[in-house]
């Protein structure tokens, strides 16, 4: 099927052709340009471009694949590097040098890399569309590979195989291989989704104690520029207790993520003692790369993440940041000359976002296994000001807001989140297992450290007024005492051992200073002067 | 490709820049034009939308004169281009990179479209060698690294175009190379300010080239000014491996030109009358800094921002501290003290200082030191509210204590005028700090 271009404003091009798909993939112009439908009026296709369009020109032909745009899913996607489309960003680099031109096309896999292939089934073995065939070993997981399909088995391989080779074939002739395409707007099956929640541990100590996190959960952090956004989440994606972690640079600066690769690559899992790189995939768009490729890259990350889900493995995706995605959406909006909405964002902004966080959850997969898949995703509020529509309709869906806040970042607070702002939905669900599993003064601790700083800021007030002098030693101990917490249990340095911090170790340093507080307080209580007991 | 050279008379509208040219059967976006005047004058334009046969156009000048009879467009079936060659260095060009220095126009080695290309995230070398500016509160406290872009948030009367100024006479590398390089791009600037600038520019001992797009010229123009500038510093750098220092002033007034062609396409406003554009607009400038594995050179950036209303929220100041690794804060409260530099370093920050100092690049100390002048002086900040209310007589010893050590902070570290301190210097000026107030 063939077209001409019509007409061209933005990232999006309109075409004359009969006989095209809503979301179809279609090659643009001369060099090839991937892009996707997105409205088909009569005759005519708005075609949104995943590429610079500068230099396309008009009567240029565009042609369909006839098939939507998908994402490649097997062995090899670990440690890899893609752009928004998938293009495998090493090989690019290879092929292209050092700088990004437009209308290439570069598989996501290497089809002719050997896997070593353990089959799982045998021979005249019934499998259902989903099922688990066998395994290739891939760093250090196994990389299950899925039936398509549902039937008998007739032949099924072993040993060295390349992408391209069968792996096992049907009684009905269907052919199933380690690799296969996934239309990446739509969320992988699974049987169903299961309520069942665990902590996901991030190692940081004001998440994990204050606003836990759970496995299949979402959250998300807002906060203006310079509020350790960026640094936070590496720092999650450095110590999160998961499997895998899909980690999407979404707009964001180029140089960090050079910054992050090279850490990835020499840095171990606390959990595991394996090398970060071998449980990461990588999604770069960085804000210069085009735009609509921007709005396409979470979701060729989310399909990523769920196909390793499907595999029965704790996925974490971590994207920075979500702004930058919803100003590509009004971005493409506003060349569609789409009615907008709140501060010129297309008024399904917030269905999509939800559409976006509803692919997270546990789930039992379609072979029967329990996998997850969290989010964890920043955003980035103009100003810093979280009225805004996006962080608005971010908060309507996520489980659990760690508000950074300004004030605290300028004052080297980090990681900036406000304790009496933010909020998880998961505490309850969570705060059970961390009781069980962990410590039973869990709840009661936390208790006692929220307690703490709420007090301190009502004693601040007065401070302000009457200066510290003027406050009982009772209270100069407590402002004392929430000091500490503040500076030394909900300040963690990024750069310093400290970044990590297993639950334990959380716990036991809440229990020292509550304990140091109520030690102090008994002291004074007995006439000893606040100046003793701080000694002492 | 096409054979010859498609000329139009068909021009239905002109508003402001943009003239609107009707049954155009072959254009491509991006692709330039060149706009006959009835008198024979030509002038230069870019297209930027194509309708059917109908094809929106950007003029790069002043399109009064112009009317719909008698004015043609011709198509040259290309994309804007940069005129390229070693001897650029020195030179001094307009904001459409005409030569005002005198001189003739050099022999160009080769041409090379503006827009760039996006640097592959691959491969991107870590930035991590520290550059010295000669200023304690950017070494010690924000330093600067090859390949980072740090803007300067400045507001109306602040001392911004001494302070780049110093840092321009300063700088000097971690390591020597293929050289050092400044590019300057003056977008929408005053002859004031300009005549100041080429007064700093003639006394440096580096090579310079020079964009200036003045205060009285084409707005369009300044869109254009700062892309030939990191094109040409891209090319130094990545071609002919040197070090390049790109100080663009003033962003404000690339923005409002941005922001003047959007409402002139009727396009959606968005805060403040900013197109929504306007974050990828920008990133395509910022983010052509930095270095590339296996090449030598480096773009580094240091663009000025006024902020209107001296409001770090505005959308200018916002989307660009969301795009560079960080930012250097000038404050009007230590500019009314007397300080200079006047840099508030609390909210200042440089995303990139950590890979850029300790052993091997400054010094094993460099973190400590910092993170305790930072935690300190944060502390001195915080009590001067309460100095306000309470006075300084109601508060404790230690409290009026560390009021003292903001003060001398303020004074001893940040406050250098324009004596160079190396980053010894520097280090050793905070460490004594430190331990006069026995704060180590």
């Amino acid at each position: 099927m063939m077209g001409r271009i019509k007409g061209i404003s933005g990232p999006t091009v309109s075409v004359d052709m009969k006989g095209l798909k809503l979301y179809d993939r279609v090659y643009v112009g001369h060099s090839m340009l991937t892009g996707e439908v997105v409205r088909l009026d009569q005759d005519v296709a708005v075609i949104q471009v995943y590429e610079n369009t500068k230099g396309l020109g008009i009567g240029e032909p565009v042609k369909s694949v006839n098939m939507p745009l998908t994402v490649r899913l097997g062995p090899g996607l670990l440690h890899g590097m893609f752009d928004g489309l998938q293009r495998p960003l090493e090989i690019l680099r290879e092929k292209m040098g050092s700088f990004i031109s437009s209308g290439t096309e570069i598989y996501a896999l290497d089809y002719l890399k050997k896997w070593s292939f353990s089959p799982l089934k045998k021979k005249g073995e019934p499998v259902t569309r989903g099922e688990i065939v066998g395994y290739v070993e891939e760093g250090p997981f196994k990389h299950f590979i899925f039936s398509n399909f549902e039937g008998r088995i007739s032949r099924i391989m072993g040993g060295e195989l390349s992408l391209n080779d069968t792996i096992a074939e049907l009684e009905s002739g269907k052919e199933i291989f380690a690799c296969n395409e996934w239309p990446v707007r739509m969320p992988r099956p699974y049987r169903r989704r299961l309520s069942t929640w665990e902590p996901l541990l991030t190692g940081q100590r004001v998440i994990d104690l204050l606003f836990p996190l759970a496995r299949g959960g979402t959250a998300i952090f807002p906060g203006g520029f310079g509020t350790g956004k960026t640094i936070l989440e590496q720092a999650i994606a450095k110590f999160a207790n998961t499997d895998i972690v899909v980690y999407v640079g979404c707009g964001e600066r180029g140089n960090e993520m050079a910054e992050m690769i090279g850490e990835f690559e020499s840095l171990k899992d606390p959990w595991t003692g394996k090398y970060l790189m071998e449980r990461t995939v990588l999604v770069v768009n960085t804000s210069n790369m085009p735009v609509a490729a921007r709005e396409a890259s979470i979701y060729t990350a989310v399909t990523m993440a769920e196909y390793y889900r499907d595999m029965g493995y704790h996925v974490l995706l971590l994207a920075d940041s979500l702004s930058r995605w919803a100003e590509a959406l009004r971005e493409i909006s506003s060349s569609l000359e789409e009615m907008p909405g709140e501060e010129g964002y297309p008024t399904y902004l917030a269905s999509r976002l939800a559409g976006f966080f509803e692919r997270a959850g546990v789930v039992e997969t379609l072979s029967g296994r329990i996998g997850s898949l969290t989010m964890i995703l920043s955003v980035s509020p103009p100003g810093g000001d979280f009225t805004e529509p996006v962080t608005q309709a971010c908060l309507r869906t996520a489980g659990a807001f760690f508000m950074l806040d300004t004030s605290l970042a300028h004052r080297r607070h980090f990681p900036a989140i406000n304790w009496f702002q933010s909020y998880s939905l998961y505490e309850k669900e969570i705060s059970r297992h961390f009781i069980e599993h962990v410590s039973p003064q869990w709840e009661t601790l936390k208790e006692r450290c929220r307690e703490l700083l709420k007090r301190e800021e009502s004693l601040r007030e007065v401070a302000e007024i009457v200066g510290s002098e003027g406050l009982q030693d009772a209270d100069r101990l407590l402002m004392k005492v929430a000091e500490m917490i503040r500076m030394e249990f909900l300040c963690q340095n990024a750069y310093t051992e400290d970044a990590f911090s297993p639950p334990e170790k959380t716990i036991a340093k809440m229990g020292e200073m509550v304990e140091y507080y109520e030690s102090a307080m008994a002291k004074l209580k007995q006439g000893i002067s606040l100046e003793e007991t701080l000694k002492g | 490709m096409r054979l010859s050279e498609y000329i139009y008379s068909t021009i239905s509208s002109i508003r402001g820049p943009l003239l609107f040219v009707e049954k155009v059967f072959n254009a491509r976006v991006g692709e330039v034009v060149r706009i006959r005047f009835p008198e024979g004058k030509e002038m230069e334009g870019e297209v930027l939308k194509i309708d059917g046969d109908t094809v929106l156009i950007q003029a790069y000048g002043e399109t009064r004169g112009l009317d719909t009879g008698n004015s043609s467009v011709v198509f040259t079936d290309s994309v804007k281009r940069a005129p390229l060659s070693p001897d650029v260095i020195g030179r001094v060009f307009s904001g459409s990179y005409a030569p005002i220095d005198g001189a003739p126009m050099f022999v160009p080695e080769k041409w090379v479209p503006v827009t760039g290309y996006p640097i592959n995230p691959a491969s991107r070398a870590r930035p991590e060698e520290f550059i010295e500016t000669g200023f304690s509160c950017i070494d010690g406290l924000n330093t600067l690294v090859k390949g980072q872009k740090l803007p300067i948030f400045s507001s109306a009367g602040l001392p911004s175009k001494e302070v780049a100024a110093v840092i321009l006479k300063n700088s000097r590398l971690g390591s020597e190379t293929g050289g050092f390089v400044v590019v300057f791009v003056a977008v929408g600037l005053t002859y004031y300010d300009y005549s100041f600038y080429t007064r700093v520019l003639e006394e440096m001992r580096t090579g310079f080239v020079a964009f200036a797009n003045m205060a009285d010229e084409p707005v369009v123009e300044r869109l254009l000014a700062p892309r030939f500038g990191l094109t040409v510093a891209e090319y130094l750098a990545f071609e002919k491996g040197m070090d390049v220092l790109v100080v663009i002033t003033d962003m404000t007034n690339y923005c409002d030109a941005l922001r003047e062609v959007s409402t002139a396409r009727e396009e959606l406003p968005g805060r403040r009358g900013y197109p929504g554009y306007m974050y990828s607009d920008l990133a395509s400038l910022y983010e052509r800094a930095g270095r590339i594995k296996g090449m030598t050179g480096s773009v580094t950036m240091l663009p000025v921002v006024t902020m209107p209303e001296d409001d770090i929220t505005h959308p200018i100041p916002d989307l660009t501290g969301y795009i560079t690794e960080g930012q250097l804060v000038l404050s009007r409260d230590l500019h009314q003290k007397g300080i200079f530099p006047p840099m508030d370093v609390l909210p200042s920050l440089s995303r990139l200082m950590q890979s850029g100092i300790g052993k091997g690049h400054t010094r094993e100390d460099h973190r400590k030191t910092a993170n305790l002048l930072y935690k300190y002086y944060a502390k001195g900040r915080d009590l001067r509210r309460l100095e306000a209310i309470v006075g300084r007589d109601g508060m404790a010893e230690a409290d009026r204590f560390m009021l003292d050590f903001a003060d001398s902070f303020e004074k001893e570290f940040v406050s250098q005028g324009v004596v160079r301190r190396n980053i010894q210097e520097t280090l050793d000026t905070g460490l004594n700090l430190l331990r006069r107030f026995s704060l180590t």
